[in-house]
Formats: C-alpha cells, structure tokens, sequence
C-alpha cells in the first residue's frame, strides 16, 4: 500500500489568509487545512456521526467553531478532513449532483450513491485533492450505512470508521470499545469519548464535539462543548 | 507512480511562460545587484462582526509594496452589492479585480431573479471562482451584508474555503485583531458598541502590525442603510511642519 504521508509537503505555492509577511523578505504560505479527527458508527436503524471544531492555517486556528458535518441530502451527512476548500469544494458538487439525481428519480437517494459520487471526483482529481471524507445517512434498502473515502479515491463500506490526522489516536480504542449491536446512545457515547480521547492528543484537533444521528426519523444534532467533555486523564 | 497524461494545447486561464524568464530576470539582477519589484500586497487588517441589527465591516488603509508604504489611505472594502460589501487581503489587484467581477455577475443575477442579491449568493460566486484558480488568485476576503434572511458574515480564503461566523478578522494584523474580538465579543450588540468594537480590533492591528497602517474605514451594513464612515478614525495624523522660528517659540 502506497504512503501518502509526502502529499501534505508538495511545493506549490500557498497563501495563507493575508500573508503574514507584508513587506518581509520570507514569506509563510499556508493552506487552511481540516487536519481533524472524523469518526462514523452504523446501529440498528440509522448512524451517528461526530467531528471536532478545528480548521487550522499552519499553527493558527482560523475557526475555532467548524461545522465538519456536512448535509448532502436529507438523510446523507458526510464528515470532512484535509483541505478546507477541496472538500468544501467536493461536497457543493457533490450535494448539486446528489439532488439532480433525487429529483429525477422523485426518490430519497441511496447512501452508496453519495458514496460512489464523492469517490469518482476524489479518484479522478487524486493528484490535485486532499481529501478524507466519511459517508453516512441512513436509506430505505439498506438502512444506516457508513463509507470511508480516504485520501486517493478508494471507497469501502464499513461499520465504524475514523479519520483525520487524530484518528491514529483512536484505533486501538475503537477496536477495544466498538461492539456490533449497540444502539444509539451507546453509539454517541462511544463518539463522544473517542473523539476527546484525539482531541486531547492532536494538535490539529479540538474546540467542540460536534455529534448526529441519522436514522429514519430523521437528523438529531448535539454539540458537546470543551467543558463538558468526557474526561479521562487524571493528571 | 506513472500517470498518464495526454499532452494538450493550453486554453483559457493562466499562462507560465513568463514564469522561466522570470526566473533567469531575478538570477540576472542579483548579479549586478539589483532586485526585482515586489508585488503590491495589503498588508492589512480586515474584520466583521455581526450585531442586533446588521454587520459592521472595518479596515486599515495602508498599501504596502515591499517595505514601502505605497499607499497610504487606499480602500479596502469593495462594493458587491446595495446591501453587500466585501474586505479584502492579500495582494491589492486580486482583491479589486475579484470583487468587480462578482459585484457586476451579481447584478446581473439580482436583475435575472427580480430579487434584491443574498450574501450565500455572493460567497457561492466568490468561493467557486477562487476555487478554480486553486490559491494562484490571492484574495483574502471578509463578506458581510444584510439580505431577507437577515445578517450574515463569511469569510473567504485564497483556496475557496468559506466559514460563517459571528465575528472574523483577516490579515497580516488578524491576530491583534482576534485578541480584541475575542476578548470582547458579544452577541446582539448595539451598533455603537459594535463599531467601537471594529475599531479597536482594527486599531489593534495597526499598532501592533508592521504591515497595516494609517487610518481605519468602517462599513455599517443594515437592513434599512448603509453607513460608509471613511475614514471612521484617523489613528495616524501626519505631524504639521512648522518654520524654524514658529519651532524655537514651541
């Protein structure tokens, strides 16, 4: 399997949000990156769904309150991680495609569809994107589905998935804790506290929790603020 | 990794063939040890903030062309609309050029829909052109206006990602500026308390940035009018000469 790692250094000019130079010879460039830790779970009837709230441009944090889930359709959320405006970018033409397609069907679109629609931008534009999304929503035919489409285009069907530069925080508590048939709250729950557990460790990730569920009665939003968090360190 | 790629005539967008003679122009210069011009850039500090009523804008208004002041009261926040009004960052020509193409785009699409323009209308345009460009056009914009669905403020990076929020700074002084807002933000303020709040912010930026300077222009955007205070505050008067004889009697 290929290592990615080397695409965040490419060498192509980048601007931060007024270049903090103004007049001096060096000049920082950044992007405004999502770096992120973006986590899905499937349940019995629907997802949930949680991001932090960090956006950062090089070591300053442009919005310390980002909205991560994004509505696609009624029932289909996507989580975003990598570049701010690629995955803005992708999830706009995604969202436009998404409900063309609804309208012409005169049907709620399926989750695999949304999935497959992200994968082809991100596969086709791999070279120029950096862009990790996770697909979840809930349909009719197969019910709460959630799909990682990481960096590189690849699309898989999981039942819980995390991404984001704080997701290597979490694997092993995620393969400890996650257990198939659990229901909604124990779900959030799970969310919640994989997501301070990352947040705690990465720099690039913090702020707030922000949570769904999606199910077939519809989207439940939660924010968690900073004090309310889980907490686990006792030092 | 091999890719693939089909070699095609270029058309349309950006060209680099400058880009080479560029090169060889700065390897010539240093020889004889001259430099090459720097691209004007505002330095600036821009800022927004959503109150009870409306949003207020705030800029300083030095230009900057290297360490030269270049100019030294010029206009930073750019008509798009009646009820909209753009900041803009980052080198002065992208900023100017990018907010009249979507100012005139959005006039056309206000008189196509009968309706008077929406700021999500106006970040849309704005985000999928500097999108587009992929970063190469460096605006660094603060979007507020007041539309029928209320007030609203974005702001918008040079790689066309947008974010929606209650008060945003932007700038080589948007960190002075954040100090302040962060400090003394609140939400439904009044609109003097509101503009007091800009200027401070934007003040903060011109005395603690080397980049941004000179005086500070305000831009009061309500549902009813718009208030464009220019300059709000001279925060550096320049000093009166006076004739040696008038100075010996100081």
């Amino acid at each position: 399997m290929k290592l990615r790692l080397f695409k965040q250094e490419r060498c192509c000019p980048r601007m931060g949000p007024g270049c903090l130079s103004a007049g001096l010879p060096v000049v920082c460039l950044f992007v405004v990156m999502c770096q992120t830790t973006i986590m899905a779970v499937e349940y019995d009837g629907g997802v949930v769904i949680g991001a932090d709230s960090r956006t950062t441009t090089g070591a300053y944090i442009a919005n310390r309150v980002t909205d991560k889930l994004t509505r696609i359709h009624n029932k289909i959320y996507c989580c975003r991680s990598g570049s701010a405006a690629d995955t803005q970018a992708i999830a706009e033409i995604v969202a436009y495609q998404l409900g063309f397609h609804s309208i012409e069907l005169d049907e709620p679109p399926l989750v695999e569809t949304a999935a497959n629609l992200f994968r082809a931008s991100c596969y086709r534009y791999r070279e120029e994107l950096t862009a990790g999304i996770l697909v979840a929503g809930w349909d009719k035919r197969k019910g709460g589905q959630v799909y990682s489409v990481p960096i590189g285009g690849m699309l898989v069907r999981q039942p819980v998935s995390v991404g984001g530069s704080g997701s290597t925080y979490i694997y092993g508590f995620m393969d400890a804790n996650y257990k198939p048939g659990m229901n909604k709250e124990q779900c959030m729950e799970l969310t919640a506290a994989a997501l301070s557990l990352a947040m705690e460790r990465d720099g690039s990730s913090g702020g707030v929790v922000r949570l769904a569920s999606i199910s077939e009665e519809g989207v439940e939003r939660r924010v968690i603020l900073g004090n309310q968090l889980p907490k686990f360190s006792t030092h | 990794m091999a890719t693939l790629t089909a070699v095609r005539p270029a058309f349309g967008g950006f060209s680099f063939d400058n880009c080479k003679r560029n090169a060889v122009l700065e390897v010539e210069a240093s020889k004889v040890g001259c430099s090459v011009p720097a691209a004007r850039k505002t330095g600036t500090t821009i800022c927004g903030v959503v109150f009870k009523d409306g949003v207020v804008l705030g800029a300083d208004t030095r230009a900057t062309e290297g360490m030269i002041v270049a100019d030294k009261n010029c206009s930073k926040i750019h008509y798009i609309s009646p009820n909209i009004y753009c900041c803009g960052a980052g080198t002065a020509a992208d900023t100017e050029m990018t907010t009249q193409l979507i100012s005139s785009n959005l006039e056309l699409h206000s008189l196509s829909t009968g309706r008077l323009p929406r700021v999500a209308t106006a970040n849309r345009m704005l985000k999928q052109m500097l999108f587009r460009y992929q970063g190469y056009i460096g605006a660094a914009l603060v979007l507020g206006g007041v539309d029928c669905n209320g007030p609203h403020l974005y702001s918008i990076y040079p790689h066309g990602s947008t974010d929606k929020l209650p008060y945003v700074t932007m700038g080589s002084g948007s960190l002075a500026a954040m100090a302040v807002f962060e400090d003394r933000y609140k939400p439904d303020m009044e609109e003097d308390a509101a503009k007091q709040l800009v200027r401070d912010a934007i003040a903060a930026g011109i005395f603690n940035d080397l980049g941004s300077g000179s005086n500070i222009d305000l831009c009061v955007i309500t549902k009813s009018k718009v208030n464009y205070i220019r300059p709000h505050d001279e925060a550096n008067k320049k000093g009166v000469r006076v004739t040696e004889l008038e100075a010996l009697k100081l």
